[in-house]
C-alpha cells in the first residue's frame, strides 16, 4: 500500500469485523496492513491486519510471548515496523515518532505502570494535555500572555477528568505514593487527557480482584460512550474480555489466528489449541 | 477549587520567599558599604557569589528537573566569558563613546546567547545518549574546548586573556540572578517545566502522551547554558584577567557541589549553597587546605543520606519538623473525631 | 621517531589503558555504574610503590605485592562503604558519588604528598632493544608482555571458573542470579578487587613510563580509558581490550603527527565520534529498555 504521509486514506471496514453496530459503513479508526517487524532473525509479528470501527472495544489476546504488547509497540511506534502500514484515522503513522503518534490521536498505558512518580495525581494528568495547551515559552517564563487562563483551563479539565473516575480528591498527592489500583486508573485518566481518538490498554485488569476487574469493565465501557472512542486492550482475564469487547484478535507467535465476535472465538479449534496444545492423537 | 487556590499560592509563596532572600541579601550588603563596615575582602566576594548561584541554579534545572548530569558547565561558562570578555574588550578600544551601560548587557546577552548555542550543539550530540554517557561526553566537550582555547592566538592562548574591562558590579550581578530565578522558576511551573520533569520521571510515558524529548532537552540544555553564559561574563567583567585553565573539570565539579549541597531540584537551595560554597573558604581559612576534601565528603554523604531508603526513612522519622506535622496532624485528627 | 616505533609506544600506552578500561567495563557490566574513581586507583597504586620504594627502602617486587594489595584493598572498601548503599538508587545519585570518591582520594593525596609530582622509582631495568633503526624501550616490552598475560588470564578467570560464571550471570540478570544461589554481594566484591588490582598493575606501568606521578596523575589516563571502554563496547572485556589499544595508538599518533597540545581534543574527539555514530561501541551488544 503505498501511501504518502499527509494523504488521509478512508477504506470503510471490512465486513467481518463491523462491530459495533453503530460503526457500520464508517471507517475504522486504526487500521494496520501487513504489519511486521523483525528482531534480528526473529519474526516478532507477521502479517498484522487488523481494522478498529471508531468506537468499537476490541480485545487482543493470546498466550504468554505471542507478541501482544509489540503490537501496541508498533502502533504506538515505540518500535519502527519492518514492514507493512499503520492507518490512524486514515493517516499513515511511519516514521513518526511517539509523540507525534500521541498528537495524531494514540493513547495508552503500560504493562508495567509507568507514572511520574515524584509528581502530583494533577500534574500527570495535566502532562497528559500538554499538546492541548497552547502556552508559549515566553508565556511560561514570564507567567503572563496568557500563562493563567491556559493553566486554569488545564486545571479545570484535568479535575472533570479525575471526577470522572473518582479520583479528584487524590489530585494533590503524589502518584508514585497511591496505591496500584489507583496507579493503573491513573494511568487511564493521563492517556484519556491526550484526547485520543483510540485508547491501548495494556493489561489493565492485571493485578486486580474480582471487584475491582468489574469496576474496570465498567469504567471501559463508560469510556467508550462518554468520549465515543475506540478501545483496544490486551488482557488475560476472560471474563473481562468475552464480557465487554465487541470484537476480539488472537495472536499467536506474531499473528492473527482468529478474528470474531466473542462467542466465534470461544467456539474456535483454533484458539483452543493455541491456548490448551493439540488433542493427543487417538 | 479552593484548595487549588491555596495550592498555587504555596507555591507562588515559595518562589517569592527565594526573591526575598536574594532582595535581603541585596540590601543587608548595600547598608554595610554604605556605613563602611564591610572589608574589602568582604566586598570581593559579593560578584562572585553571584557567578556562583547563576551557575548553580542553572545547572540545578538540568540535574534537579531534567535529571541528567552535565559535567560541562564550566566549559558553556567559558564560552560567555571568553565572548563577553571579547566582546566588551573591542567595543571598549574601538567605540569608547559607548557607555557601560550599553557595553555590558550587549556582552552579557552575547556571551549568553553563544553559551546557548554551544549548549544546543552538545545536546545534539548527546541527543541520544542519557546517564553515565552524557555525563561523560559533557565532561569530554568540556576537556576538548580548553585545549582549543588553549591553542588559540585571539583568545590569549595558555597566558589568558588580558585588559576585559571590569563592568561588573554587585548590583548588576544581583539583577542576573533576579533574572535567572525568575525565568527558571516560572519555567520549572508551565507546561513547559512540567514537560520536561516527566521526562526525567518517565520518557517513554512522557513521549507517550506526546512530549517531544528532543525539542525539551534542547530548551534545557540551552537555557542551563545560556545562563552559564551570563555567568560567564560576569566572571571576566570582574577580574579583567581569563585563563583558559579556571574552566577545567575541577570547576564543573565546584558547581555540582552547590547542587548537591542545596539539594537536587531545590532553587533556594542552590541559592543558598552557591553562596555558600563562595564564601566559607573565606571564611575559615584554616580549612583552606581541606577544602577539596570536604567537597568530595559532602558529595558522597549527601547522596548516601537522601537516596538510600532505609536512612531516608530513620531521617523521616526523627525530623523535627515532619515530628511536629505528624503531631499536628494527629491532633486534628483526634478533633474531628470528637 | 619512526612510524612503527611511535606504534609501538602507542600499543604500549594502550595496553595500560586496556588494563584501567578491563576495570571500568567489568565494573559497569556487573555492578551497573560508571565507577569514576577507578582512575584515582592507578595514582593511588602508584604512590604506594614511591612509599614502598624509595622512603621505606623495600625491594620493588615487594613494593608491587604491597600496591596491589593496597588497592585491592581500598577497592573493596570504597564499594562497601560508598557504592553498596546506593545499589538500588537512581543512576544519578551512584554517579555523584563516584565523581565524589574519585575527588576525595585526590585531595588527600594533595594533602598527604603535596601538588609536587614526585619521581617514580626504578622497577625496571631492562635495556632498550634494537632491531636495525628501530629501538624498542624496555618498558614498552615488559607493558606489552605483562598485560598480555594478564588479559589471557583474566579471559580464563571469566569463561573457565566458577567465580567467573557467577560475574556472567550477575552481569546478565542480577537478581535471576541472586535466586540461583550466587552471592550478589561477593560477586561484586570480586569486581571490585580485580579491578582494583588491574588498576595498580596500570599505575606500575604508568608510573614507569612516564617516571612522576602526581594527585592528579590518574584522573586523565582513567577518564581516557572510560574513553576506550565505551569505544570498544562497555561491558564487553575483548571490547575493553581493543578499545585500550586502538585508544593508545590514536592517541600517539596524533601526538606525532598532529599537535600534542591536542591529542587529548583528539581523543575525547574520537569518544564524541563513536557515541554518535554507534553508542553502543565496537563490540558492545545493544540494551533496550522494555516497554
Amino acid at each position: 500500500m503505498a501511501v504518502k504521509p499527509s494523504e488521509r486514506i478512508m477504506v470503510p471496514l471490512p465486513s467481518h469485523s463491523i462491530v459495533p453496530i453503530e460503526d457500520m459503513h464508517k471507517a475504522p479508526v486504526l487500521q494496520t496492513h501487513q504489519l511486521g517487524i523483525d528482531f534480528g532473525g526473529l519474526t516478532a509479528v507477521n502479517n498484522l491486519n487488523l481494522a478498529i470501527g471508531p468506537t468499537e472495544i476490541c480485545g487482543l489476546i493470546g498466550p504468554n510471548g505471542a507478541g501482544k504488547t509489540t503490537v501496541f509497540n508498533l502502533l504506538t511506534n515505540v518500535y519502527q515496523p519492518t514492514r507493512g502500514t499503520i492507518l490512524l484515522d486514515g493517516y499513515d503513522t511511519k516514521g513518526k515518532s511517539c509523540d507525534q503518534v500521541s498528537k495524531m490521536g494514540i493513547a495508552r498505558t503500560f504493562q508495567n505502570i509507568r507514572l511520574f512518580g515524584k509528581m502530583t495525581v494533577m500534574d500527570n494528568v495535566k502532562i497528559g494535555m500538554h499538546n492541548q495547551l497552547h502556552t508559549s515559552l515566553l508565556s511560561s517564563v514570564t507567567h503572563g500572555f496568557g500563562y493563567k487562563q491556559a493553566e486554569k483551563k488545564a486545571y479545570d479539565k484535568a479535575k472533570e477528568l479525575l471526577d470522572f473516575f473518582g479520583m479528584a480528591d487524590l489530585r494533590h498527592h503524589q502518584a508514585g505514593s497511591l496505591p496500584y489500583g489507583a496507579q493503573r486508573r491513573l494511568e487511564i485518566v493521563r492517556a484519556l487527557a491526550t484526547n485520543p481518538k483510540i485508547l491501548l490498554l495494556d493489561e489493565p485488569a492485571a493485578g486486580m480482584n474480582p471487584s475491582e476487574t468489574a469496576e474496570l469493565m465498567e469504567n471501559i465501557r463508560r469510556i467508550r460512550d462518554e468520549f465515543q472512542i475506540a478501545v483496544m486492550l490486551i488482557e488475560h482475564d476472560m471474563n473481562l474480555v468475552m464480557g465487554i469487547c465487541e470484537g476480539i484478535c488472537v495472536l499467536n507467535y506474531g499473528e492473527i489466528i482468529a478474528k470474531g465476535t466473542p462467542d466465534e472465538i470461544k467456539a474456535n479449534p483454533k484458539v483452543i489449541e493455541a491456548y490448551l496444545g493439540k488433542k493427543a492423537d487417538k | 477549587m479552593k484548595k487549588s487556590q491555596k495550592k498555587l499560592r504555596k507555591s507562588t509563596v515559595n518562589n517569592l520567599i527565594n526573591y526575598a532572600i536574594v532582595a535581603a541579601f541585596y540590601l543587608v550588603v548595600t547598608v554595610m558599604i554604605q556605613t563602611g563596615s564591610a572589608t574589602r575582602h568582604m566586598k570581593s566576594m559579593l560578584v562572585p557569589i553571584c557567578v556562583a548561584v547563576i551557575l548553580a541554579v542553572s545547572l540545578n534545572l538540568v540535574i534537579g528537573f531534567l535529571g541528567e548530569l552535565s559535567l560541562g558547565h564550566a566549559a558553556f561558562m567559558s564560552i560567555g566569558a571568553y565572548t563577553g570578555g571579547l566582546l566588551s574588550k573591542f567595543i571598549a578600544n574601538q567605540f569608547p563613546q559607548i557607555p557601560v551601560a550599553v557595553r555590558f548587557p550587549v556582552s552579557l546577552l552575547a556571551g549568553g546567547i553563544l553559551g546557548a548555542v554551544f549548549g544546543a550543539l552538545v545536546c545534539l550530540v548527546v541527543l541520544r545518549l542519557k546517564g553515565d554517557y552524557l555525563a561523560i561526553v559533557t565532561l569530554a566537550f568540556g576537556e576538548i574546548l580548553r585545549s582549543i582555547v588553549i591553542n588559540l592566538e585571539f583568545t590569549g592562548g595558555a597566558a589568558g586573556l588580558k585588559g576585559v574591562p571590569q563592568d561588573a558590579s554587585f548590583t548588576y550581578g544581583i539583577i542576573l540572578v533576579f533574572i535567572t530565578l525568575f525565568v527558571i522558576q516560572n519555567l520549572v511551573k508551565s507546561k513547559h517545566g512540567r514537560a520536561i520533569q516527566a521526562l526525567r520521571d518517565n520518557t517513554i510515558a512522557a513521549t507517550s502522551v506526546g512530549v517531544n524529548a528532543t525539542r525539551y532537552k534542547l530548551i534545557v540544555f540551552s537555557l542551563s547554558a545560556f545562563f552559564a553564559g551570563v555567568a560567564g561574563v560576569l566572571y571576566s567583567h570582574n577580574y579583567s584577567i581569563l585563563t583558559a585553565g579556571t574552566f577545567d573539570y575541577n570547576y564543573s565539579i565546584e558547581i555540582l557541589v552547590m547542587v548537591v549541597l542545596g539539594g537536587i531540584g531545590s532553587i533556594r537551595g542552590s541559592v543558598i549553597a552557591g553562596a555558600l560554597i563562595v564564601m566559607l573558604p573565606e571564611m575559615l581559612r584554616s580549612l583552606q587546605d581541606y577544602r577539596m576534601l570536604i567537597y568530595a565528603i559532602v558529595l558522597i554523604v549527601m547522596m548516601i543520606f537522601t537516596s538510600n531508603d532505609t536512612i531516608k526513612m530513620y531521617m523521616a522519622k526523627y525530623n523535627p519538623v515532619n515530628f511536629v506535622k505528624n503531631s499536628m496532624t494527629a491532633k486534628k485528627s483526634q478533633k474531628e473525631e470528637n | 621517531m619512526s612510524f612503527l616505533s611511535n606504534l609501538i609506544s602507542g600499543l604500549s600506552l594502550g595496553s595500560i589503558y586496556a588494563l584501567i578500561a578491563l576495570g571500568y567495563t567489568m565494573v559497569y557490566g556487573i555492578a551497573k555504574m560508571l565507577n569514576f574513581a577507578h582512575g584515582d586507583v592507578i595514582m593511588v597504586g602508584a604512590f604506594t610503590v614511591i612509599v614502598a620504594v624509595n622512603s621505606m627502602g623495600l625491594p620493588a617486587v615487594l613494593g608491587i605485592v604491597l600496591s596491589v594489595l593496597i588497592c585491592v584493598v581500598m577497592g573493596v572498601t570504597i564499594e562497601r562503604i560508598a557504592y553498596k548503599p546506593l545499589r538500588s538508587s537512581p543512576p544519578l545519585s551512584v554517579l555523584i558519588t563516584a565523581i565524589g570518591v574519585s575527588y576525595f582520594l585526590q585531595s588527600l593525596a594533595l594533602i598527604i604528598f603535596g601538588s609536587t609530582q614526585k619521581s617514580f622509582p626504578k622497577v625496571f631495568n631492562m635495556e632498550p632493544v634494537h632491531l636495525g633503526e628501530l629501538t624498542i624501550k624496555g618498558e614498552s616490552i615488559e607493558t606489552l608482555v605483562v598485560t598480555t598475560a594478564i588479559m589471557i588470564g583474566l579471559t580464563l578467570f571469566i569463561n573457565k571458573t566458577k567465580m567467573g560464571k557467577a560475574m556472567r550471570a550477575v552481569s546478565e540478570d542480577r537478581a535471576a542470579a541472586e535466586l540461583m544461589g550466587i552471592s550478589v554481594n561477593k560477586t561484586i566484591t570480586v569486581t571490585f578487587a580485580i579491578g582494583s588490582a588491574l588498576a595498580s598493575v596500570a599505575g606500575l606501568f604508568f608510573g614507569a613510563t612516564y617516571g612522576f606521578i602526581g594527585p592528579y596523575t590518574g584522573s586523565m589516563p582513567g577518564i581516557k580509558a572510560f574513553v576506550a571502554a565505551v569505544f570498544g563496547g562497555i561491558g564487553s572485556i575483548p571490547g575493553a581490550m581493543l578499545g585500550g589499544i586502538l585508544l593508545g595508538v590514536i592517541e600517539n599518533l596524533a601526538k606525532a603527527y598532529i599537535s600534542t597540545e591536542l591529542s587529548d581534543a583528539i581523543v575525547f574527539g574520537v569518544l564524541v565520534l563513536v557515541l554518535c555514530l554507534k553508542p553502543t561501541g565496537l563490540l558492545g551488544k545493544k540494551i533496550n529498555e522494555k516497554v
